[in-house]
């Protein structure tokens, strides 16, 4: 049911744990809905210099995590708000339908952890 | 990439044996009549379908004509509950089923509330036992039918079904129980057990799928819910599934045999597979009763993980288990039977279900033990869940 590309960040996920002192930290979902997500920025310049994630969920809720730290880093915090759910849906080629909206948060908690270190700078 | 298969989830399915297959190749071919034919492919077919029903009804202490086929459990659920209450005069009365029960026998209750049927669904405990005072205390003077499943679908806890009966019957209720997962695995009798209606598969006791039966004691008035030609007794019109009535048959017989010489084996292994989890793995537990549940069950939750990231880890090295994660639901609900024992959603969602049957080898079990603490090390490690405070949980 899941594409090869989603198996692969499933099973190889980049960018996976904690950033020490990171400079913006973004969390969505919940356990009780079964997905929880967590984001850590480090920003030089108004870049993500690096990024690390911790998710608590299924295959697609720890490929979709895995995705999108490999789409934003190195991106400014201006390009990396443009990530959508659907870009990183397209980037794993698809997520089944019912997938689609309970475990694609990771653009989500993107979001949060830019707004979060926008907030704290 | 070849992979060893480990298969572990004998209570969604079971290979058919190749002994049963022997069985039923012939009438698809040689005996192919209809068994309400005259002629000799007729007469064939007639016996074949007669030597099972007396193979069925002999492995449950039944008499023969006590034995209707079906196409499975589900079809059994649905004719032993809503039948039972077609053959009343009224659409009127109170029905008792528990809150842990198969789809089919819960959806068949909600049928029955839709047609102005009162239905009491039990809660249970926290190893999902329904308590003998409870169901007491739920009977009522318009109880016509308690239905309660032998022995639980996911957690495998074995529930008293003889008493219970006594308690339907000292009320004047009927009793039926979906026995699907307990039949091959636990000796049943329904004389001792003294109940009304049972319900049985062929697929999950190594026969093939699209066969059940359902057991009716004589003297039970049930009406029948598919109508045609006066099959099975009036009560399930259609042309027999005889190759399926005669694998179900073999396999009802075998499984006498395997109750001897195979369960205790697959109960051993079951044993050190749930010591070896526990014992391994930190913020594991077992689900269900630690005794009272069906030898070849081994269910656990694992705190901070998913269940469905934990399957798709064991497929990738050939290992077949299923999980009660709203996850890897259809309907992105977590299991009614997990929530009904009291757990949390979040602890729902790290369940999984290990069914063990007999291809199932040591190996096997030394291979889970390997790959499972491995799993769940590795997905605690992606989790931000169980660091530092809360940890404790």
């Amino acid at each position: 049911m899941y594409s090869e590309k989603v198996m692969d960040h499933f099973m190889n996920p980049r960018n996976l744990g904690e950033l020490e002192n990171a400079d913006g930290v973004g969390e969505v979902g919940n356990p009780t809905c079964g997905d929880l997500m967590k984001i850590f920025i480090k920003v030089e310049n108004d870049k993500i210099i690096d990024i690390k994630f911790q998710t608590f969920g299924c295959g697609a809720a720890i490929a979709t995590s895995s995705m999108v730290t490999e789409l934003a880093k190195g991106k400014s915090l201006d390009e990396a708000l443009e990530i959508t759910r659907d870009d990183v849906a397209t980037n794993l080629e698809g997520l089944p339908p019912l997938k689609m909206h309970c475990s694609n948060l990771a653009s989500d908690a993107l979001r949060a952890a830019i707004e979060d270190y926008r907030k704290r700078h | 990439m070849s992979v060893k298969k480990v298969y572990v989830d004998h209570s969604a399915t079971s290979p058919v044996d190749p002994l049963v297959l022997e069985a039923m190749l012939p009438y698809f071919s040689d005996r192919f009549g209809n068994p309400s034919a005259l002629y000799s492919q007729g007469r064939d077919a007639h016996e074949g379908v007669e030597v099972a029903r007396a193979k069925v009804a002999d492995a449950l202490g039944a008499e023969a004509d006590e034995i209707i086929f079906t196409s499975g459990g589900t079809e059994s659920d649905n004719l032993g509950i809503i039948g039972t209450a077609l053959a009343r005069e009224q659409m009127k009365g109170h029905v008792i089923t528990s809150s842990i029960e198969h789809l089919a026998v819960l959806n068949s209750c909600k049928h029955l509330e839709e047609c102005g049927i009162d239905v009491t669904y039990l809660p249970v405990n926290e190893y999902g036992e329904v308590g003998l005072d409870v169901l007491q205390d739920a009977m009522r003077d318009d109880t016509f039918l308690v239905s309660i499943g032998y022995a639980n679908q996911e957690i495998g806890t074995i529930q008293k079904i003889g008493e219970m009966a006594e308690i339907a019957h000292d009320n004047g209720a009927l009793l039926h129980t979906d026995a699907v997962q307990a039949v091959g695995k636990v000796p049943i009798n329904v004389k001792d057990l003294d109940v009304d209606l049972l319900t049985l598969s062929g697929h999950k006791i190594y026969g093939p799928k699209g066969i059940g039966a359902l057991y009716v004691k004589k003297g039970v008035s049930i009406e029948p819910m598919q109508h045609g030609g006066g099959h099975e007794r009036r009560l399930r019109a259609g042309t027999e599934n005889v190759p399926g009535i005669v694998g179900l048959g073999r396999a009802m017989e075998l499984g006498q045999e395997w109750l001897e010489t195979d369960i205790p084996r697959i109960k051993g292994l079951r044993d050190r597979l749930i010591s070896g989890i526990l014992g391994s793995i930190e913020n594991s537990y077992l689900n269900g009763h630690p005794d009272r549940r069906l030898p070849h069950n081994a269910h656990f939750r694992f705190s901070f993980i998913e269940g469905e990231a934990i399957l798709l880890n064991l497929d990738y090295y050939g290992i077949s288990a299923s999980t009660g994660s709203a996850c890897s639901s259809r309907s992105l609900k977590a299991s009614h039977v997990l929530l009904a024992i009291g757990l949390k959603h979040e602890d729902a969602h790290g369940s999984l279900r290990f069914t063990l049957g007999r291809s199932n080898t040591e190996e096997d079990i030394d291979w889970l033990l390997v790959k499972v603490p491995e799993i769940v090390a590795k997905l605690r490690e992606i989790s931000p869940l169980g660091r530092g405070a809360d940890k404790e949980r």
